[in-house]
């Protein structure tokens, strides 16, 4: 972190967002397209758990599972019943996609709190191309399957018919919003909860106000990794959600 | 929020807005979907999916063959039963013949012993008959003795003939 740029000894220098620098892994250049960043390193360590969870824990394939077994049994069933739960039967065929984007998400926010870390799920641009992957897919999905009944989506039918062109608006709107909510709630929730623990850890160079300061991020710590987790689960519980609209479109 | 800008290369005071990042991290979070779908749907879910199938599977497999062993059981106990109602029903059927078989014997044994009984109780009574006889005919004999001696002590004598006519008028009277 530059902060050694900074001021005197009396001064705190405040760089909470110093933490979401994308920076090149190695030398020091231009950040291009292909640059291996710390952005892909902490991706490819999400990778990393992904496969030590669910492939390398699952390698036994035993009646009676291991720990490691019965971690992944866990995590698929617990996937598994929210898509089928909340999307209905038809839905678990997209079952891979909405594990891929839960694992993604759950291992990037819960490896982004070792210190020194660095959290993909911060940023806008991935939190925004995962919402406009399911917004896109969802769309496309409820066209080719209902055709243009998709579109009774919009069309509350168990409103009165004065209403209905007004609701149909507000739907319309609110159906546009879903990937900047979907993905703002995501990287927001991620970014602030890194920011808050950094400004108390800058605190805590005051020596008067150290201990609450380390009190306070213990507990944010724990706020934190109940973050990381919820937040994995509510967009994965959205994307089932979108999910059903676009196979069952009528309200 | 600390806005000022310092050394570093990049001069945005969120991260997240400089757009210069943006397709860095689109192409890694892409490529970085890309591997974990397809570790996933190639490896990971089939491999689970068919282990806890598997798993269900044994656990059908384990119940329905406990209920089978539960029925075996309980045939067992019922040919038991079956088994030890119809030694019961033999065994009384045999204790029943036997005890028959012996009544049986018993009733031909009463039944000699009755004829024998009533035999030797007829012959008795002709014995009885016999010494009976014997004893009237000894009877007038002593009797005709008796009388021809008192005849011949007062003095008379005594017609055989006579003597023994009044004697046999005598007895039967």
């Amino acid at each position: 972190m530059a902060t050694e740029a900074h001021g005197t000894e009396s001064s705190l220098a405040f760089h909470p967002m110093d933490q979401f620098r994308i920076t090149p892994l190695f030398g020091d250049g231009a950040v291009h397209w292909y640059t291996v960043t710390n952005a892909t390193l902490w991706m490819g360590l999400a990778v990393l758990g992904v496969v030590l969870l669910l492939v390398v824990g699952s390698r036994g394939r035993s009646i009676v599972p291991s720990k490691g077994q019965s971690l992944a049994e866990l995590t698929y069933g617990f996937v598994y019943k929210m898509l089928e739960d909340v999307g209905g039967k038809d839905s678990v065929r997209y079952f891979p996609y909405v594990m891929t984007l839960f694992c993604f998400i759950a291992f990037s926010n819960i490896l982004g709190l070792l210190p020194l870390s660095f959290t993909p799920t911060t940023h806008i641009a991935v939190t925004g191309v995962l919402a406009l992957l399911v917004f896109v897919f969802v769309t496309v999905l409820g066209f080719v399957k209902n055709g243009a009944k998709f579109l009774e989506l919009f069309w509350v039918k168990s409103a009165p018919l004065a209403l209905r062109p007004v609701l149909a608006v507000i739907e319309l709107i609110s159906y546009f919003v879903r990937p900047v909510s979907h993905s703002i709630r995501l990287a927001g929730n991620m970014m602030a909860g890194h920011a808050v623990i950094k400004v108390f850890a800058t605190f805590a160079a005051i020596k008067l106000i150290a201990p609450v300061s380390i009190a306070a991020i213990t507990a944010m710590y724990g706020l934190e990794l109940l973050v990381a987790f919820i937040q994995a689960y509510v967009f994965t519980i959205l994307t089932c959600v979108y999910l059903k609209d676009a196979l069952h479109p009528s309200h | 929020m600390a806005t000022e800008t310092h050394g570093a290369t990049e001069a945005v005071a969120m991260p997240q807005l400089d757009f210069a990042t943006f397709p860095n991290q689109i192409f890694w979070l892409l490529v970085t979907l890309v591997v974990i779908y397809f570790v996933l749907s190639k490896i990971a879910l089939p491999r689970i999916s068919s282990v806890l199938a598997e798993r269900s599977g044994t656990i059908m497999n384990d119940i329905s063959a406990a209920e089978e062993l539960k029925l075996k059981a309980q045939d067992a106990e019922n040919a038991y039963n079956k088994a030890l109602a119809e030694a019961k029903a033999e065994a009384q059927r045999i204790s029943g013949e036997a005890s028959a078989a012996i009544q049986a014997d018993l009733d031909v044994a009463l039944a000699k012993a009755d004829a024998e009984i009533a035999a030797k109780a007829a012959e008795s009574e002709a014995m009885i008959a016999e010494i009976r006889d014997n004893a009237a005919d000894s009877v007038k004999v002593v009797a005709k003795d008796t009388a021809k001696e008192l005849v011949a002590a007062f003095g008379g004598k005594a017609d055989a003939k006579t003597l023994t006519a009044a004697i046999n008028a005598r007895l039967k009277g």
